[in-house]
């Protein structure tokens, strides 16, 4: 760990790339397997000596494991830190927190971009199609290798959330409590429809070549530029849209041409071209296929419910946005509606908020108290009382030391 | 504390004397969870609640109540046919668009339900109307017409009658009144139609 992280942070953060061989292999839905898997992860805060205040965070469908540390790329704070910091709901100084980037990703865990060991090249398309499950199933070997049996929670938001239910549907003796934030428990026509164009885009690009562009040098970066900006609007509202743009110009008077006239067409190309530069474009087109491909009722004939029927002891807490329209409140409603049919025990809180889905990355006062709530009951409940939180004092010491220094 | 959220407590010490230990129970409108977590704490029992109000929903959540967002006349389909042993609607029912759908659903939902609500053949009630010829606002009912949240309110006689419409048995039923313990009432007796400010009824299937 970096000496600046260290000394801002009053608690211990871990991070790194976790390597399994052969010996261990990463089972797939689709049929096949991943021999060789590396999993990149951070960890903030301590476990605790009878391992119970794990929390796991899901990171959302171009996030990655820095919830709260520095983005090595763009240099900008956690994608999360509202939420997971000091005194926040999801604490380091009581919580042991982990978050990996997910299988398919490009920030170190093996994706489309890493090295197929049997070639010597990227992967490329030759690399299998990934699901939300298997996504899990590779947090499970990360969970397991930090000596983690049951989480005490695994939080998400969006794709983030979807990966918390799946947690919950297939491991629910290992998940105490699942905070699922603006999410749903499958893709709908819209949903898969918006990511098919944002993939036609990526891959209408030339440099693409096939997804070869790895061996040929360059990137696609129009397509994925374009692609990412169709997905950013769906992640906004249009008040949100209106309130911050509405018809400004970016200069005075129009063009007369197709140059960024208005401020959301500039605002718009600037979150597509400051995107290539951390994201890659073969992770982002199997990164949606596997949240096109999530249904969770689909193995149970159509019967959500019956995903959850083993998971009757988990503590839920699904929250959902007013102004979201990419997840709107029914998804979560109908993920509450089969909670309630499992026996599970669901709680549900629509949150009024006019920033659209993306609310759930931003400071959501309502939000935060909840999930604070929920996740503070659930820690009685599961015995994380001061006592079993000995790295808190720890944190403070190391804090007033430094000061005394 | 509100007059209503008063009675509202009178209706809790009743209830827990109807709520089997350990049983499955669901409030419809929890509010703060007060209820749920007594039940909890005093009769062992599994609560699940259904609450309109967003910060209400956050305050349970903080008491480790499992809580859903929502209202009676939309969202009670969500739960499952028979899914518990009880369904708790207090001093709600006279504020739902679709009372005589709730109550059936209530009973769909559980195997009993509890229901409390105001009696508008009250005495007091009965006075007002007869002495000064307007609505009435009492304890029990403190606002005026044009701002109150009470669509739907009844008299003992017709909540009754609506039981028996829908094929529910009173298993019991309480007269509750302000500082008075609960008093086993037979609700056909015209005579607890004036004397009942506002009742609580355990309801099944006949």
């Amino acid at each position: 760990m970096d000496k600046e992280l260290r000394e801002a942070a009053p608690y211990a953060q871990e991070g790194g790339t976790l390597v399994f061989g052969p010996d261990k292999p990463l089972r797939l839905d689709s049929g096949g397997r991943l021999d060789h898997v590396e999993i990149a992860y951070r960890t903030y805060g301590v476990l605790n000596a009878e391992r119970s205040n794990a929390i796991l965070v899901c990171h959302a469908l171009t996030g990655d494991q820095h919830v709260a540390s520095q983005h090595p790329i763009t240099g900008k704070p956690g994608w999360w830190t509202q939420m997971v910091g000091p005194g926040k709901p999801l604490d380091p100084t009581r919580h042991f927190i982990i978050c990996s980037n997910v299988i398919g990703g490009c920030m170190g865990t093996t994706g489309p971009s890493s090295i197929d060991p049997a070639t010597g090249k990227p992967w490329g398309l030759s690399f299998p199609v990934i699901t939300i499950a298997d996504m899990v199933r590779a947090q499970v070997m990360l969970v397991d290798a930090l000596g983690v049996d049951q989480l005490f929670a695994v939080v998400g938001g969006s794709m983030g959330g979807m990966q918390a239910l799946q947690w919950a549907a297939d491991y629910p003796e290992r998940v105490y409590s699942v905070v699922c934030l603006a999410a749903a428990a499958r893709h709908s026509a819209q949903n898969i429809a918006f990511h098919e164009l944002g993939r036609q885009a990526i891959m209408a690009d030339p440099d693409w070549r096939g997804g070869d562009y790895g061996a040929h040098g360059g990137r696609p970066e129009k397509g994925l530029g374009v692609a990412r900006m169709a997905a950013h609007i769906t992640y906004l509202s249009e008040q949100a849209l209106q309130r911050k743009f509405g018809r400004e110009l970016q200069r005075d008077g129009l063009s007369w041409g197709f140059d960024a006239d208005f401020q959301v067409e500039s605002y718009l190309r600037h979150q597509g071209a400051v995107f290539v530069d951390r994201f890659d474009a073969n992770s982002y087109l199997y990164i949606t296929r596997a949240t096109d491909y999530f249904d969770m009722a689909a193995a149970h004939d159509g019967l959500l419910a019956e995903a959850f029927v083993k998971a009757r002891d988990v503590r839920f807490c699904v929250l959902s946005f007013t102004s979201d329209w990419l997840y709107p409140t029914p998804e979560s409603r109908a993920i509450v509606r089969a909670l309630n049919a499992a026996g599970a025990r669901a709680s549900f809180l629509e949150i009024e908020s006019d920033k659209g889905h993306d609310a759930f990355l931003l400071d959501e006062p309502v939000m935060r108290d909840a999930v604070a709530g929920f996740l503070a009951s659930a820690g009685q409940s599961r015995g994380l009382g001061p006592e079993s939180l000995g790295n808190e004092n720890l944190g403070h010491r190391d804090l007033a030391s430094g000061g005394l220094e | 504390m509100s007059p209503a959220e008063a009675a509202r407590r009178e209706d809790f010490r009743a209830i827990l004397g109807m709520v089997r230990p350990g049983a499955r129970v669901l409030d419809i409108g929890c509010g703060e969870g007060l209820l749920l977590e007594m039940l909890a704490r005093e009769n062992g029992v599994e609560g699940r609640g259904l609450e309109l109000s967003p910060a209400n929903v956050s305050l349970c959540l903080a008491r480790g109540l499992a809580v859903v967002q929502g209202d009676a006349d939309h969202d009670l389909a969500d739960f499952p046919n028979q899914s518990f042993d009880y369904a708790v609607l207090t001093q709600t029912l006279q504020a739902v668009h679709r009372p005589r759908e709730v109550l059936a659903e209530l009973l769909r939902i559980a195997e009993r339900a509890i229901v409390s609500l105001p009696n508008f053949a009250h005495w007091k009630m009965r006075w007002e109307l007869l002495t000064r010829g307007r609505m009435p606002t009492t304890r029990a009912l403190p606002r005026a017409w044009w701002e109150t949240d009470n669509i739907h309110l009844c008299t003992l006689r017709d909540f009754t009658i609506l039981c028996d419409e829908l094929g529910l048995k009173i298993e019991a039923s309480m007269a509750l009144a302000e500082g008075q313990a609960a008093r086993p009432i037979e609700p056909q007796r015209a005579i607890e139609n004036w004397r009942a400010e506002s009742a609580l009824f355990l309801l099944s299937r006949k």
